[in-house]
C-alpha cells in the first residue's frame, strides 16, 4: 500500500481513546437531555398539552335552548317563542382589507385604553370602508335589510374584534320575502348566512304586558350575581317581570355545537366531536284567567276614559291573582327587537302615561274611603269604639281648630259603624281618628293595624319592582324632615322657606312640621301622606275577607314541562294570620255590604240589578284628593263566595268619584268572573 | 486482488459491513416512511402518497449509493480533496447565484425533478476533503499554524453557508470542531477557539445590532428571541414551537394515533421537515419518539465504534465527522422539536423529507461502512499474516 507516513498509526492510541470517550460522553449527555425532556412533555405534562391541543381546535358555538311557554290557569298561552330568522355575514368571506382594518383598529382602542384615564383624548372611531368594492357590498346588502351600508361594516369590525370566528350578526327576525330574496341571490350577496333564532311571541297582544317583562343577554353585572352563577356568556336571560323572577325555569340550557377546525379556521369534520344538545326552557303556569284579564285591562281602558289606572283580582283564599292591568299599555313584542330612541320615550315617558309602568304593584297613592274599613278595625281592636257606637253625623266636626266636613256637606245624622260605612261617613272616621290619636298610651292604632294588614311594605309577589308605600306616623315624619334639613342644608335653602320654594330648588319632600293630630286624622279616611298601592289594598281587603289571613299575593302556579307534564308547585311563602274578632269584622263586612247593596250605599247605584242574593258584593268607594291633581277613584270589593271567592282592587288616576269610574271597572269584572248580566253604570254617589 | 478464495464473489462483496449500523438506518428509513404516509396523506390532492413515494426513491437511490460506496475503500478519496473540496465549494457558489429562496434562505438549486440542497451534500464533502487536509497536517498538529490553517479550511465554506442557512453552517463547524477533535488539536488551542467562538457569537447577537450592523435576517433574530422569551414574542417562530410542544406533549404515552389533530389539522408546521419528530411524538407518543431517538443513538453509538475500529487516521476522522454531524443534527432538531433549542433549519437525519439531507445522510453511512469493511478487512489480513 501507499501510504503516507502520517496515515499509519497504531490501531488506536491512548489519546484517540480518550477523545472518542469524551465524544461518547457529550453524546450520551445530549442524548439523555432530549429523553428527559420528552419525559416532562409526554409523561408528566401531557395532560396539559393534550387539553390545549383540544382547545387549538374545536370551536363550540352555542344553540340557543328555546325558552318556556307562560299560559295561563287553564293552559292558554300567553308568552310562547317564535323562530325567527336572522341574517349574518361569513367573517371568513371578507377580504383581507376588512380583518385587516378590524385588527388594526383593535390595536388602537387598546393602546387608548393603557393609556391612564383622562389623557386617552377622542374614542377611535371605526374607519371607513376599506374598500369600493366592499362598500357597494355592505350597501346593496343594507338596501335589503333597511340598514346603512356603514353600519353593517361598524358591525362587522366589532365583531371580528369580539368574536373572530363568529358570524356577524346582522338583523333579526328578517321577513321571509327579503330571505328569498337574497337567498335567490347568492352571487349578489356573497358570504352571508341566514340563521335561526327565538324571540318571544305574544299572541294576546297587550295583555298581561307589564308582568311579563322581558329578556336579554346577560350582562356582565348580572354574571356575577350568585342566581346566575354559571350562566355563559351570550345567554338570554329574563330581564325584568315574570321573565325575571322564573328566569331559572324558563331558561333552559343552552346547548354546544363543537365544530374542529384546522390551523386556518376550516372546518375539519370530526364525527366524535358530540354535540350538547339544547335542553328547553320549562313552562310557567300562571294564576291569571286570560278572560278575566281581557275583560279587566278592556274596562279599565274603556270605562277609565283612557286615564293611567291599575286593576288587581285575586283569591282571597291564597293570594292567586286572577287579573292584573295596569294603563296604560303596551305589545311587548316591540321590546324584543332593537327600538329607536322615540319609541323608548314613549314607553317610559310622562307624557304617554309610562306604559311600562306597572301601577297595580308600583303605583303609590292615598287610597281615600277605601281605607275606612282599615280604620273601623283598628278602633274596634283597641276599643275605641264597638259595632254600635253612635256618632251624631252633622256634617262637620272641628278638629283641632280647622272645621272638616263630609263631602258635597251631606249630613247622615245618627250613624254606627255600618251606616258610616255604607254612607262614607267622613264625620264618624275624623272622630274616630281624634280617639285614636289621643288614645292613652298609643297614638299610631291607624298605623300599627294598617302595618299588620301589610301596608308600608311589600306584599312579596312574585314580581321585581314592587314599591313599599308609606304609613305616615311620627318616625316617618322625623325621618323626611331630616332628609329635608339635609337637602336644604346641602343646597343652601333657608329652613323656613315654604315647601312649594324649596321644591323650585331641589328639596320640598317636607315642609318640616312635627307629626300631629291632623295626620292621624287624615289617615284615618285615607288621605294625608299615605301611599299604598292597589295590590296591597287588595291583599288588605282579603284578609277581611278571610278572617285575618293576609296572604302573599302571586302569579306563579305551577312549573310544567313542555308536554304539559307537572314538575312542580310554586312553593309560597306562607300567609300571615292577624286576630280579628268575628263580631268587628261581621260589622265591618256588613257596612261594606250595604255599600254596594242598600239604598244610600255609595256603590249600590253601580251595583243596581245584581244578584246580591248569590253573589254579595262587599265594596267601598275611595275618592283621594291629589292636589294639584284632579280626585283619583278608587274601588275595593270583595265576594265572599264559598266556592269562588274573589277580591277586586281598581284605582283611576283624575278617575273623580270612586263611584263614578273605579265601581263601574270593579262591577264589570265581576260581572264577568260570575257570568252576571247587568249595567254597571257609573254611580251618583260623590262621597269621599 | 486476485489472491485465492475471492474468485467466486466481486471483490467489493466479499468485504464485511457494520449490520448494527444497517439496522439502524433502516430503521429510520422505515419509520420516517410510516411517519410521511400518516401525516401528508392529505398535503397533495389526489395523490395521498406523493411525499411517501417521492422519499422511497430517495432512500433507495441514497441505499444503492451508501452501498456502492461501502464497497470502495474510502482511503482513496484522500487523494481526490482537493477536487473535493472544489465541487463542494463550486455546489454552495452555483446555489448563492442562482439558487431559489426558502423561506427567507437561499439554499437550492432547482433542477426538473428534485431540487439540490447543496449545502446538504457539502457537509459530506467537507467531512472528506477536511479529513484529508487534517491528513497531510497531522505531523504537525501541535502547531498553532497548522490549526490556524485547517480552522480557515472549514470556516471558508462554514461562513458561506452561515450567509443563507445559519444552522446548516453550525453544522459545518460541528464538523470542524470533531475534525481537529479527533485528529488530536491541542487542548489549548481549543480553549482558544472556544473562546473566539462565543466571542463572535456575543458579536453577532448583541454588540453588532448595537453599533447598526446587520448580521442575522430579521427571520434568524426572531426565532431567536422567540425561543429566548417565547412568552414575548406570539409572533410565527413562538407559534411554531409552541404548536410543536403541544403536538408532542398531547401525545403522552402511547401516542393519539389518528387523533393526532395537531399534525392532521396543520396546527403543526412543516411537519414534514423541521418538526417531523413532533409528529411522532403526537401520534404514538414516548413510545414512539423514544424508538425513534434509540435509533439514533444507535446509529451514533455505531459511528463512534467504527472511528476506532478505522484501518487509519482518515478513516478516523471521517467517522469522526460524520458522528459529529449527525449527533449535532439530531440533537438541534429534535431540541427544538421539544423546545429547548432555537428554531433553525435543519433536517432530522434519514427522517425529515428531503432528497439532499438523504443522499448526504446515506452518503455518509456508506463512508462509515467503508471505514468499518475496510477497518474489519485490514484487521483480518493482519491477523492472518498475510499481506495486503
Amino acid at each position: 500500500m501507499m501510504e503516507s507516513s502520517g496515515d499509519r498509526r497504531a490501531p488506536i492510541t491512548p489519546q484517540l481513546a480518550l477523545r472518542v470517550a469524551i465524544l461518547g460522553g457529550v453524546a450520551f449527555a445530549l442524548f439523555a437531555i432530549v429523553f428527559f425532556r420528552l419525559w416532562y412533555l409526554q409523561v408528566l405534562s401531557g395532560d396539559k398539552f393534550l387539553a390545549q391541543a383540544t382547545v387549538n381546535r374545536v370551536r363550540e358555538v352555542s344553540i340557543q335552548a328555546p325558552r318556556g311557554k307562560i299560559v295561563d290557569r287553564s293552559g292558554k298561552t300567553i308568552v310562547a317563542n317564535k323562530v325567527a330568522v336572522v341574517v349574518e355575514l361569513d367573517p371568513a368571506k371578507l377580504p383581507e382589507e376588512e380583518r385587516e382594518l378590524a385588527a388594526k383598529w383593535a390595536f388602537d382602542v387598546n393602546q387608548r385604553a393603557a393609556r391612564p384615564k383622562g389623557q386617552r383624548g377622542d374614542p377611535i372611531p371605526i374607519p371607513r370602508t376599506p374598500t369600493a368594492e366592499l362598500r357597494e357590498r355592505y350597501q346593496r346588502l343594507g338596501r335589503v335589510l333597511n340598514l346603512p351600508g356603514s353600519e353593517i361594516h361598524r358591525r362587522v369590525v366589532r365583531s371580528l374584534v369580539l368574536v373572530p370566528y363568529s358570524n356577524v350578526r346582522l338583523k333579526t327576525d328578517v321577513p321571509l320575502s327579503t330571505l328569498a330574496f337574497i337567498s335567490e341571490r347568492p352571487e349578489l350577496f356573497s358570504g352571508v348566512t341566514v340563521d335561526q333564532t327565538y324571540v318571544r311571541d305574544y299572541p294576546n297582544d297587550s295583555l298581561a304586558a307589564q308582568i311579563l317583562g322581558t329578556i336579554g343577554e346577560i350582562s356582565p353585572k348580572e354574571k356575577k350575581d350568585p342566581r346566575f352563577r354559571g350562566v355563559p356568556t351570550g345567554t338570554i336571560i329574563g330581564k325584568d317581570g315574570l321573565e325575571r323572577a322564573y328566569d331559572r325555569y324558563l331558561r333552559g340550557v343552552d346547548g354546544k355545537q363543537r365544530i374542529q377546525v384546522d390551523a386556518f379556521g376550516r372546518p375539519a369534520p370530526n364525527p366524535r366531536l358530540k354535540n350538547d344538545e339544547p335542553i328547553a326552557g320549562q313552562r310557567l303556569r300562571l294564576s291569571l284567567d286570560l278572560s278575566l284579564q281581557r275583560t279587566t285591562q278592556t274596562r279599565l281602558a274603556e270605562i277609565g276614559g283612557g286615564r293611567p289606572g291599575a286593576a288587581i283580582a285575586l283569591d282571597p283564599r291564597d293570594g292567586a291573582i286572577l287579573a292584573m292591568a295596569s294603563h296604560p299599555t303596551f305589545d311587548p313584542a316591540v321590546l324584543t327587537k332593537p327600538f329607536t330612541q322615540e319609541r323608548y320615550e314613549a314607553l317610559t315617558g310622562e307624557d304617554t302615561g309610562k306604559p311600562l309602568f306597572n301601577r297595580a304593584i308600583a303605583g303609590q297613592y292615598p287610597t281615600g274611603s277605601t281605607f275606612k274599613a282599615i280604620t273601623a278595625l283598628a278602633g274596634l281592636e283597641k276599643g275605641l269604639i264597638t259595632p254600635g257606637t253612635t256618632i251624631n253625623d252633622t256634617g262637620c266636626i272641628t278638629v283641632g281648630e280647622a272645621e272638616r266636613c263630609n263631602a258635597r256637606d251631606a249630613k247622615y245624622g245618627p250613624v254606627d259603624l255600618a251606616r258610616a260605612i255604607q254612607v262614607s261617613s267622613d264625620v264618624y272616621f275624623y272622630t274616630l281618628g281624634m280617639s285614636a290619636f289621643y288614645s292613652p298610651g298609643d297614638d299610631h292604632v291607624i298605623q300599627r293595624y294598617a302595618r299588620k294588614l301589610g301596608f308600608g311594605r311589600a306584599t312579596g309577589i312574585d314580581l321585581p319592582g314592587e314599591d313599599d308605600g308609606v304609613i305616615p306616623d311620627k318616625q316617618w315624619r322625623e325621618d323626611i324632615n331630616q332628609i329635608e334639613r339635609d337637602c336644604r342644608k346641602e343646597k343652601g335653602i333657608s329652613l323656613t322657606v315654604n315647601v312649594f320654594a324649596a321644591g323650585a330648588k331641589g328639596c320640598g319632600i317636607s315642609d318640616l312640621r312635627e307629626y300631629n293630630l291632623g295626620d292621624t286624622v287624615n289617615l284615618a279616611i285615607g288621605q294625608g301622606d299615605l301611599q299604598a298601592t292597589p295590590l296591597q289594598l287588595a291583599v288588605s281587603y282579603a284578609a277581611i275577607a278571610n278572617k285575618g289571613k293576609v296572604v302573599v299575593p302571586h302569579l306563579g302556579l305551577e312549573i310544567l314541562r313542555a308536554n304539559g307534564e307537572l314538575v312542580q308547585r310554586i312553593e309560597r311563602d306562607p300567609a300571615r294570620r292577624v286576630d280579628i274578632d268575628e263580631a268587628d269584622r261581621q260589622a265591618v263586612a256588613r257596612g261594606l255590604h250595604l255599600a254596594a247593596s242598600a239604598p244610600g250605599g255609595t256603590s249600590a247605584d253601580v251595583f243596581a240589578g245584581w244578584n246580591h242574593g248569590a253573589y254579595p258584593v262587599h265594596g267601598k268607594t275611595g275618592t283621594a284628593e291629589r292636589q294639584p291633581k284632579a280626585d283619583q277613584s278608587w274601588y275595593v270589593a270583595y265576594v265572599p263566595d264559598p266556592k269562588r271567592p274573589i277580591v277586586v282592587a281598581v284605582t283611576v288616576e283624575e278617575g273623580g268619584f270612586g263611584a263614578a269610574t273605579a265601581a263601574p271597572i270593579a262591577c264589570r269584572m265581576l260581572a264577568k268572573f260570575y257570568e252576571q248580566q247587568v249595567g254597571c253604570a257609573a254611580g251618583e254617589d260623590q262621597s269621599q | 486482488m486476485n489472491e485465492p478464495g475471492a474468485s467466486r464473489l466481486p471483490a467489493g462483496l466479499r468485504l464485511p459491513f457494520d449490520p448494527l449500523l444497517a439496522l439502524a438506518a433502516i430503521g429510520l428509513m422505515a419509520a420516517s416512511l410510516v411517519t410521511l404516509n400518516a401525516s401528508t396523506s392529505q398535503d397533495v390532492p389526489g395523490d395521498p402518497h406523493y411525499y411517501v413515494t417521492r422519499q422511497g426513491v430517495f432512500f433507495a437511490i441514497g441505499t444503492l449509493l451508501a452501498v456502492v460506496l461501502s464497497r470502495i475503500d474510502y482511503s482513496r478519496f484522500r487523494e481526490l480533496k482537493y477536487g473535493i473540496y472544489g465541487l463542494m465549494m463550486a455546489g454552495l457558489l452555483l446555489v448563492a447565484v442562482f439558487g431559489g429562496v426558502t423561506r427567507g434562505s437561499r439554499r437550492a438549486i432547482q433542477l426538473p425533478f428534485f431540487e439540490v440542497q447543496a449545502s446538504e451534500l457539502g457537509k459530506v464533502l467537507l467531512i472528506a476533503a477536511l479529513a484529508a487536509f487534517v491528513v497531510d497536517h497531522a505531523r504537525r498538529l501541535g502547531e498553532r499554524d497548522t490549526t490556524a490553517r485547517l480552522v480557515l479550511i472549514g470556516m471558508v465554506p462554514a461562513m458561506f453557508v452561515m450567509v443563507s442557512d445559519l444552522g446548516s453552517g453550525l453544522v459545518y463547524i460541528a464538523i470542524l470542531f470533531a475534525a481537529l477533535f479527533v485528529a488530536g488539536v491541542s487542548w489549548r488551542h481549543f480553549a482558544g477557539l472556544v473562546t473566539l467562538g462565543v466571542v463572535s457569537i456575543a458579536l453577532v447577537l448583541s454588540a453588532a445590532p448595537a453599533v447598526g450592523v446587520t448580521v442575522l435576517t430579521p427571520e434568524q433574530s426572531s426565532r431567536l428571541t422567540s425561543f429566548l422569551s417565547p412568552s414575548e414574542v406570539s409572533g410565527d417562530a413562538g407559534y411554531q414551537q409552541n404548536q410543536a410542544r403541544i403536538a408532542i406533549g398531547s401525545g403522552q404515552k402511547t401516542g393519539r394515533g389518528k387523533l393526532a389533530t395537531q399534525a392532521t389539522l396543520n396546527f403543526l408546521p412543516e411537519e414534514r421537515t423541521d418538526f417531523a419528530f413532533a409528529v411522532v411524538g403526537e401520534r404514538w407518543g414516548f413510545a414512539g419518539a423514544g424508538l425513534l431517538l434509540s435509533l439514533y443513538a444507535l446509529l451514533v453509538w455505531r459511528g463512534l465504534r467504527i472511528l476506532t475500529m478505522a484501518k487509519n487516521l482518515y478513516g478516523a476522522l471521517i467517522a469522526g465527522g460524520v458522528v459529529a454531524m449527525l449527533l449535532f443534527q439530531v440533537f438541534i432538531n429534535v431540541g427544538m422539536n421539544v423546545g429547548i433549542m432555537p428554531i433553525t433549519g435543519i433536517p432530522l437525519p434519514l427522517f425529515s423529507y428531503g432528497g439532499s439531507s438523504v443522499l448526504a445522510t446515506l452518503l455518509a453511512i456508506g463512508l462509515l461502512q467503508s471505514i468499518y469493511a475496510q477497518g474489519r478487512f485490514a484487521a483480518a489480513t493482519k491477523r492472518r499474516g498475510l499481506p495486503f
